[in-house]
């Protein structure tokens, strides 16, 4: 099986597999990262989210060939040893219920924080309707990035 | 599973026959460990149960607080408010509490969690052994001091001697505690001076569920662990005739292809090397006697059946005689289809099999019945069988079957290894236990003066009791499929709901409110159908019909002076309301929703008005509602699941779409406790919705919806 570099969580590692492995299923059968989970294997459902190279991708459509050379942060790294922003916000609003679909949520918020301090709702929907969440956090999670919105910025709203 | 899934079986107080019943743990240096039980839901089970304890918090001596948790954490809280209900009469520090997840045996009865029973069965005996500790430490603080033990105070997680200004925290007290008497019943706090019930900490569950640490069962991991994946026949019932599973053997990775109860199960060295043989497996099915299921063919035969009348399962005065002296009669046709619960957890499960003992690692509902189920499998003892309840990623009723820890438990014992067996999106929405179709015919008699009369409801379902537990159908009645129907509230002086049971053969299952789902929805729309045919408007009718159920009607009027209610909206944009009473709890919705000409619908925004009785958490009874009201628009917008040739013909999130975010309303949830019993949480938000949100769509059209899910292509145009 031919081996892949890549970095995760700011960290080098390797992963020797099928060029077809999805990304998805390296980080959590071969490195043992189960914070992103696996749901519906199509892309449909965004559970999977991770950051690749900075920007929010589902990582059971990514090739671990594919991610090879690329920076991945999975919900583990993303506080960098401390709660990012998000996180914060997610626990201030008590947003989790089952938890499942959380940390894809988290991270395609933080990815749309990044590009976009500031989001408005429509904002929000737009880029957080790809990912399912069945216990109906949604309007908690609108709530949540705003939040982390004004954290960001040192302000308060 | 106990009938207590009908919410109308389980409104009783929890039984307290062995109220008393305390005792303290007795290892030196482990601190204070009360043990306590919780009398099992079923009082004729725990009149012959053995009177052992069967749950436990400890204060341990660095001043942690542990509360045995029993039942599954699935989102609604419980790791959260039983560890709450302990605190408050302990007098703990919140940040000093925690929980331990217990491991099922005989003597914790059924850890079954569902119909909203939690709070309700544990709060009395939560509440005494809180109190029983607090009493102990007290008196250990007071013989510490040679004080009084009048003169001494509890307080966040200390007990303080005013006096004298000293003060113990309960770790320095836990060991001292523990060799004193335990109270036989120790005095609870006035209610009014609750500090923590009432408020809504931070959930315990809160920061693993934002870090990525919380393990599901997806995330269980065994040393030595392979991996498996099931061929599963698509029609119900099937079995593998033959297989070729050279091919699949060959394929690098793999380990074994063994035969299981639900098919063949590739066995290898990882999920991919699993997935990878089994498209290579070559089998054909003998798909046996539903191989012809066809969702048209069953809608016609539930059609034949309402023509003739069904067993009676709840009649006032003469419907018929009424119905037929009535000056004016309406009769109106509602159907709800066959759903999936789509949890976002696929079915997955981990079991460890050797020659004497089981390991089994899952996300479940009933941890109990897992331990049963795997006992069963092996042969083992209940005893040797050890069940690791893991995070479950959704329940909604799903996690109360165990199909797939029978996958792993046989997989295992074929292979002599640890197997995870996973599931795919497909498998899960095809091999579910679906919520039951109904189909109904309502008729309606209203007298020369317009006045309501008479309501007649006929019903034609599977019953899910009626399929796996025939016995607990009584003269054709089953009690899970006439929740809300059968004790309609409204004051019709004649008044006859009939019931025929048909069972197609699809597997089902408790659904998220169970019958309560389908009643509401054909019972307040056919209502607001009623108040229409008056010329009244829905929520003065409802007020009058409702005079004699004050907390139906506390609720209505909350949600409709907040939702607005007879204020004038654009057109397009129309505003409907449901009021239901299920699982103990009363809940409100106003929907306001608008129609676009090409018949799609958006749900603007939703107003809920909840009375569950007391608060324990208010904001976790918040986020069920918007649960409720989320996960019942799914339903109400865009699910059914149909049979052709015996097949699901749904398999993932494209063709069984779920409400995201931006489909999700605007959601005002207003509480307003009523002081009685407590009431359930997890499921009563759900009911209301579909009926709120088609009399709104009725109220913006004109048009009247009678068949989930909502169809754009009925609405469209003028």
């Amino acid at each position: 099986m031919p081996t892949f570099r890549l970095t995760v969580n700011g960290k080098p590692q390797t992963v020797e597999a099928d060029p077809q492995l999805p990304l998805l299923w390296a980080l959590r059968d071969h490195l043992g990262l189960t914070g992103t989970k696996m749901s519906c294997e199509r892309g449909i459902c965004g559970a999977c989210t991770v950051h690749l190279d900075g920007e929010a991708a589902r990582s059971c459509q990514v090739t671990v060939a594919d991610a090879a050379g690329k920076r991945v942060v999975t919900i583990e790294g993303l506080g960098n040893g401390r709660l990012h922003p998000v996180q914060q916000a997610w626990l201030d609003d008590q947003v989790p219920q089952c938890g499942f679909c959380q940390p894809g949520q988290i991270m395609a918020a933080a990815a749309l924080l990044a590009a976009n301090p500031d989001p408005a709702d429509a904002d929000i929907d737009a880029a957080m309707a790809d990912v399912l969440c069945r216990c109906g956090t949604y309007q908690r999670i609108r709530r949540a990035i705003h939040r982390a919105a004004g954290a960001t910025k040192g302000g308060g709203r | 599973m106990s009938a207590s899934q009908n919410s109308s079986g389980a409104a009783g107080p929890p039984t307290l026959t062995r109220r008393g019943f305390l005792r303290a743990g007795a290892v030196a240096g482990a601190g204070l460990v009360i043990l306590f039980r919780i009398p099992l839901a079923d009082a004729e089970a725990e009149a012959a149960a053995a009177l052992e304890p069967n749950a436990w918090l400890r204060v341990a001596p660095d001043g942690r607080v542990t509360v045995w948790i029993g039942r599954t954490e699935m989102g609604q809280g419980v790791r959260t408010a039983l560890p709450m209900i302990v605190a408050e009469e302990l007098d703990a520090d919140w940040k000093d509490v925690g929980f331990e997840q217990a491991v099922p045996a005989e003597k914790y009865g059924d850890m079954g969690t569902g119909g909203s029973t939690s709070i309700r069965e544990m709060y009395a005996p939560l509440r005494q052994a809180g109190a029983a500790a607090r009493e102990m430490l007290i008196a250990a603080a007071a013989a510490e001091w040679k004080a009084d033990r009048a003169a001494c105070r509890a307080e966040r997680g200390a007990v303080t001697h005013a006096a004298s200004g000293r003060q113990l925290g309960y770790g320095a007290l836990a060991d001292r505690a523990a060799a004193l008497p335990v109270p036989k019943d120790p005095p609870l706090k006035d209610p009014k001076s609750f500090r923590l019930l009432g408020t809504s900490p931070a959930r315990l569950d809160g920061p693993a569920k934002v870090d990525g640490s919380a393990l599901f069962g997806l995330d269980a991991r065994v040393p030595g662990m392979l991996y498996a994946v099931v061929a599963r026949c698509p029609v119900f019932g099937g079995k593998a005739a033959g297989f070729d599973a050279a091919a699949a053997r060959a394929v690098p990775g793999v380990r074994d292809v063994v035969a299981v109860s639900a098919g063949l199960a590739v066995v290898g060295d990882s999920l991919w090397a699993a997935r990878r043989g089994l498209e290579a497996l070559r089998l054909t099915w003998d798909e046996g006697a539903l191989a012809a299921l066809d969702s048209a063919a069953m809608w016609a035969k539930f059609a034949e059946l309402a023509a003739a009348p069904g067993a009676v399962a709840a009649k006032r005065g003469d419907g018929a005689a009424a119905l037929s002296s009535a000056a004016r009669t309406i009769e109106a046709v509602y159907q709800a289809p066959l759903v999936a619960h789509a949890t976002m957890e696929t079915r997955n499960c981990t079991a460890r099999v050797t020659a004497d003992a089981c390991e089994v690692w899952v996300s479940s509902q009933n941890a109990t019945g897992v331990q049963e189920t795997a006992a069963k499998v092996t042969g083992l003892p209940k005893e040797k069988v050890v069940v690791h309840l893991m995070y479950t990623g959704g329940g909604f009723g799903r996690g109360h079957q165990h199909d797939w820890v029978v996958d792993a438990v046989e997989a295992s014992k074929a292979v002599g290894a640890p197997v995870k067996v996973v599931w795919t999106r497909e498998d899960d929405t095809r091999h579910d236990y679906y919520r039951p179709p109904s189909y109904n015919v309502l008729r309606a008699g209203l007298d020369a003066a317009g006045q309501p009369v008479a309501w007649m409801h006929r019903m034609v379902t599977p019953g899910i009791l009626a399929q796996m537990a025939p016995q607990a159908v009584r003269e054709g009645v089953d009690p899970t499929s006439i929740d809300v129907a059968a004790n309609l509230p409204y004051a019709f002086p004649h008044f006859q709901v009939e019931l025929t049971l048909h069972d197609p053969g699809v597997p089902l299952g408790w659904w998220r409110s169970v019958s309560a789902s389908q009643n509401a929805f054909v019972t307040e729309c056919f209502l607001d159908e009623v108040a229409a045919a008056a010329g009244r408007d829905p929520l003065d009718l409802r007020r009058e019909l409702l005079a004699a159920k004050p907390r139906h009607r506390a609720v209505l009027d909350l949600a409709a002076a907040k939702a607005g209610w007879g204020t004038p909206l654009p057109a397009g944009r129309g505003r409907g309301l449901a009021v239901v009473e299920s699982f103990g709890s009363f809940v409100a919705h106003v929907a306001e929703v608008t129609v676009a000409a090409d018949g799609s619908v958006r749900v603007d925004r939703v107003v809920c008005a909840v009375d569950c009785g007391q608060l324990i958490h208010p904001d976790l009874v918040v986020a069920q509602m918007e649960s409720g009201i989320v996960y019942g628009l799914s339903a109400t917008l865009l699910g059914e699941i149909t049979l052709e040739k015996g097949r699901v013909m749904q398999g993932n999130f494209d063709d069984y779409p779920m409400l995201r975010i931006d489909r999700c309303p605007a959601i005002e949830v207003h509480l307003a406790p009523s002081g009685e019993a407590h009431g359930g949480i997890g499921e009563v938000g759900l009911p209301p919705i579909a009926p709120a949100v088609v009399n709104a769509i009725a109220a913006a059209t004109g048009k009247r919806v009678r068949k989930l899910p909502v169809r754009a292509e009925e609405l469209r145009g003028g």
